[in-house]
């Protein structure tokens, strides 16, 4: 098999300032990720040779196909792929244009993901069987949403590792608590408010046992990228950050239809992460990895991706979140920006919102949440459940 | 020998103290002063699932190939058009090359169907003939039968082999006795002065019928073991006993303060606990009530103790109950008062016919599959098998699930999605044997679970698609009972 590997390198970058954008349409979003991107890599619209949109709920707002996208960005007579592929659809543009460019098809493309999702009149996602479901799983599938799907980890984690429900809520107080921190330094997130444990835990339920702030806000935004060949990067700007893995994994229904899959792991994250480390040559994710944007959909979600990352041994992720590891101060920060938890998600912007993260962390311009010195940053994205899932594991790096 | 070969009973969970449906209501007309309790369906059933839960307990432990005809009777038919007899039939997923046909008009149309069943037998058109008889009946609130009426199911298999009651004979009485009626553009039932119905119809028609029974059948009032009727009025009930010479022990004691009134499923309920109870020998009459009567005798054979305990019947549901402490959740549970969903709860799913007609073993049946090569079951039908060590592909056989008992592996309590019971609760269920899927679960309220559980499949109505008139049905876990 062959690997993506430096071959391909971000030379620019735009994002939204996410949130509840009562202001805007998919169009002015997709827009306000754009400007920001070309400036950043110093094009004019008219070098884009080729684009990549994602977006998951399109009957919500935008309408299906890449016409949206060309329409609105005014870019004529050139190939718009849109993709959907549930929370990882940014990343799945991403990895369309970067795959295109590695080919060496064209010089320079786009990825762009969007998601407009506060037009439905109600909090949460809108519901599945809008069209996220087959039309015949809503008839099957229990009346659920995606905090109870979720929920369910949690309850069978707390069973298996002997962890009453006050222990097992504090131990993902802690993990929200840090997002909610990190959230408060960065301008473009949704929550910038502190949110000690003890509020946490007292907060109102939404899917026993998740209470509010284990869940991640709903929002609306935009984020785009634009790709060329590693060889060409330093002809545009002196601090590329070069492409080392693109995975995605895929669930095959064995976790979600055989009894022997325990519900405390997910294991399209496991096995896209080890495919991902392999193709950038990472040997120990928990020492080299220097700090991941992942998919923190709920609290439980963060906590078992770190598992199933190799950041913390199996059933021991407790031990680090009480060590502060993954703190903005800890030896492998994770949500460095406040995560899914303060920027809210948008589906189809999350994994390009992430990318952008670790794309001006690689670069050093965080200021108060800077990382020391990074290396790889890595993108996770989960799209569906925790069975039934699709995987996204990017690793990028200087 | 025609008669009875399996009986069994539903009893919804939920019951409501009468003083409850009185102190809400009560202000309005005082004399409508009922004791005891009633049966009160959840709000995800109604006669067609309580008719199949009767079902699945009648046919616990019997070959459902043998069927060949499902009766089913009630006065709260959920389609007009549309057999929901058929609905029935598929959720028990029998065979298709059956007789169905719904039996309705009138509460006498219970054992008007159980009569049917036994001529066909008779008549050697059908060997096996399910019968069951279910209604959920809503008063206007306010009215004497919100407090009169409870929810029930019944369901008997007739046959000619392994006869636990056989059929003796019969006696009917037809009249067109308005006493209660809903025309085609009614939401409630309208019924003529109280005294009148009593005098004129209660305490006449059931003792002509039984009378005309005991007369066909030379049967002597001191060799009936149990007399089962419904009670419309309690002192008129024991005095039609009297009137039939019965003593009270001989009479079936009326669940009026347990279940209360269900309709065609009265009498049918009736029948199933005095068979619960039934030595070899005993002779136990049934009689409707409603457009006249129908009087049946059965007489109990050496079988009758082999079925015992092996039905859950009306003992077990009866013991398994939680008390609904307020009238305004029983009101909405039977859409009398309407609630505020929110944007979110009137999204329902879109049940395209043909979809549903293609899969409807999954969707109705809970049948999947099991692999022939691996033995791996599995829910929906798989033509591949998941099993990661096998994934023989075209190699499955039908499977079953509705009636494979399972555990909670995990669940939630979710306040996000709509629920007119919240919070709605669902979880993983791991099957006896094998194969795992999510379902809602039903029948049980938030903190009373725990992961490990054991469970039982139960066919609810899975949504109610106002917009274009069709109930979605579907099948969710509760926990085990009794």
């Amino acid at each position: 098999m062959g690997t993506i590997k430096d071959k391909v390198a971000i030379i620019g970058m735009g994002c939204t300032k996410f949130g509840e954008r009562w202001d805007a349409g998919h169009e002015d979003l997709m827009v306000e990720a754009f400007k920001e991107c070309i400036e950043d890599a110093g094009i004019e619209p008219k070098d884009i040779q080729a684009a990549w949109s994602g977006t998951q709920f399109t009957e919500v707002n935008q309408g299906a196909s890449g016409l949206p996208l060309s329409e609105t960005l005014k870019l004529p007579y050139i190939p718009v792929t849109h993709v959907e592929n549930l929370c990882a659809s940014g990343s799945e543009a991403l990895r369309g244009a970067c795959y295109a460019v590695g080919a060496g098809v064209y010089d320079i493309a786009l990825a762009l993901g969007v998601e407009k999702l506060k037009d439905m009149g109600y909090g949460g996602l809108p519901d599945f069987s809008l069209g996220a479901n087959a039309k015949k799983d809503s008839l099957l599938w229990p009346n659920f949403s995606a905090p109870g799907a979720f929920a369910m980890m949690a309850t069978r984690y707390f069973a298996r590792y002997g962890l009453s429900p006050e222990e097992g809520k504090m131990m993902l107080a802690k993990v929200s608590s840090k997002s909610h921190h990190n959230g408060t330094l960065c301008e473009k997130a949704h929550l910038r408010r502190e949110a000690p444990v003890e509020v946490i835990m007292k907060a109102p339920i939404i899917a026993w046992p998740l209470g509010l702030y284990d869940c991640c806000g709903v929002s609306d935004g935009a984020a785009a990228a634009i790709v060329v060949r590693s060889e060409e990067a330093k002809k545009f700007r002196p601090d590329p950050v070069y492409v080392k893995a693109l995975q995605i994994a895929v669930s095959s229904g064995e976790d979600s239809m055989y009894t022997d899959f325990d519900y405390t792991h997910v294991e399209s994250t496991w096995r896209a992460g080890l495919k991902a480390y392999e193709e950038a040559g990472i040997k120990n994710p928990r020492e080299e990895i220097s700090m991941a944007e992942v998919h923190d959909c709920f609290s439980i979600t963060e906590a078992v991706t770190m598992e199933d990352l190799q950041f913390s041994p199996r059933g021991r992720v407790k031990e680090d979140i009480d060590a502060g590891r993954f703190n903005l101060d800890g030896e492998q920060p994770i949500q460095t920006d406040g995560g899914l938890k303060c920027f809210g998600h948008p589906i189809g912007a999350s994994g390009l919102r992430m990318m952008y993260e670790e794309y001006k962390q690689l670069q050093g311009k965080c200021g108060p949440r800077q990382v020391k010195n990074p290396k790889f940053g890595l993108t996770h994205n989960l799209g569906g459940w925790p069975t039934r899932c699709v995987i996204s594991v990017f690793i990028v790096g200087l | 020998m025609v008669g009875i070969t399996s009986y069994g009973a539903y009893i919804p969970w939920y019951r409501i103290d009468r003083k409850v449906v009185y102190s809400a209501m009560g202000w309005l007309d005082p004399a409508t002063f009922m004791v005891g309790e009633k049966a009160v369906a959840n709000y995800d059933e109604d006669s067609i699932t309580m008719a199949v839960a009767a079902s699945m307990d009648c046919l616990n432990g019997v070959d459902r190939n043998i069927i060949d005809g499902v009766y089913f009777s009630s006065v709260t038919l959920p389609y007009k058009e549309r057999q929901n007899a058929g609905i029935i039939a598929t959720a028990l997923d029998l065979r298709p090359d059956i007789k169905t046909a719904d039996f309705a008009g009138s509460a006498k149309s219970g054992t008007t169907a159980l009569l049917a069943a036994c001529d066909a037998i008779k008549a050697g058109s059908a060997k096996n003939i399910l019968v069951c008889a279910s209604d959920c009946r809503v008063g206007r609130p306010g009215s004497a039968q919100e407090e009169a009426y409870g929810d029930a199911a019944a369901a008997f298999l007739l046959g000619e082999d392994d006869v636990v009651a056989s059929f003796q004979g019969s006696y009917s009485v037809s009249y067109d006795f308005m006493d209660r009626w809903m025309a085609d553009i009614d939401k409630f039932e309208r019924v003529w002065e109280d005294r009148w119905i009593r005098d004129e119809g209660y305490n006449k028609f059931i003792p002509e019928a039984v009378s005309g029974l005991a007369k066909k059948c030379n049967l002597n009032p001191k060799d009936v073991a149990k007399a089962s009727y419904p009670c419309l009025y309690i002192r008129d009930h024991a005095d039609i006993g009297k009137r039939l010479g019965l003593e009270p022990n001989q009479i079936q004691e009326h669940m009026l303060g347990t279940i209360g009134n269900s309709g065609t499923a009265y009498p049918s309920i009736l029948l199933a606990a005095a068979l619960e109870d039934a030595k070899p020998k005993n002779n136990i009459v049934v009689a409707s009530f409603g457009n006249g009567s129908d009087a049946l005798l059965f007489q109990a054979t050496e079988k009758i103790i082999d079925i015992k305990d092996k039905r859950k019947g009306v003992k077990t549901h009866l013991a398994s109950k939680k008390m609904l402490s307020n009238y305004e959740k029983y009101a909405t549970f039977r859409n009398v008062i309407t609630v505020e969903k929110g944007i979110r709860g009137e999204t329902v799913p879109w049940e395209q016919m043909s979809l549903a007609w293609r899969n409807r073993r999954s969707l109705l049946g809970l049948v999947g599959s099991k692999c022939k090569k691996c033995g791996t079951p599995q829910f929906p039908y798989q033509r591949i098998c998941v099993n990661p060590n096998c994934k023989a592909i075209d190699e499955m056989e039908d499977y079953q699930f509705s009636d494979k008992r399972g555990h909670l592996f995990t669940y939630t309590e979710d306040r996000l999605v709509f629920s007119l019971n919240p919070p709605q609760i669902y979880g993983l269920i791991d099957f006896e044997g094998g194969g795992r899927n999510w379902f809602d679960l039903t029948d049980c309220e938030s903190g009373e679970l725990k992961v490990g559980m054991p469970v039982e499949m139960s066919f609810r109505r899975k949504f109610i698609d106002e917009k274009r008139g069709t109930y979605g049905y579907f099948w969710k876990a509760i926990p085990l009972k009794g």
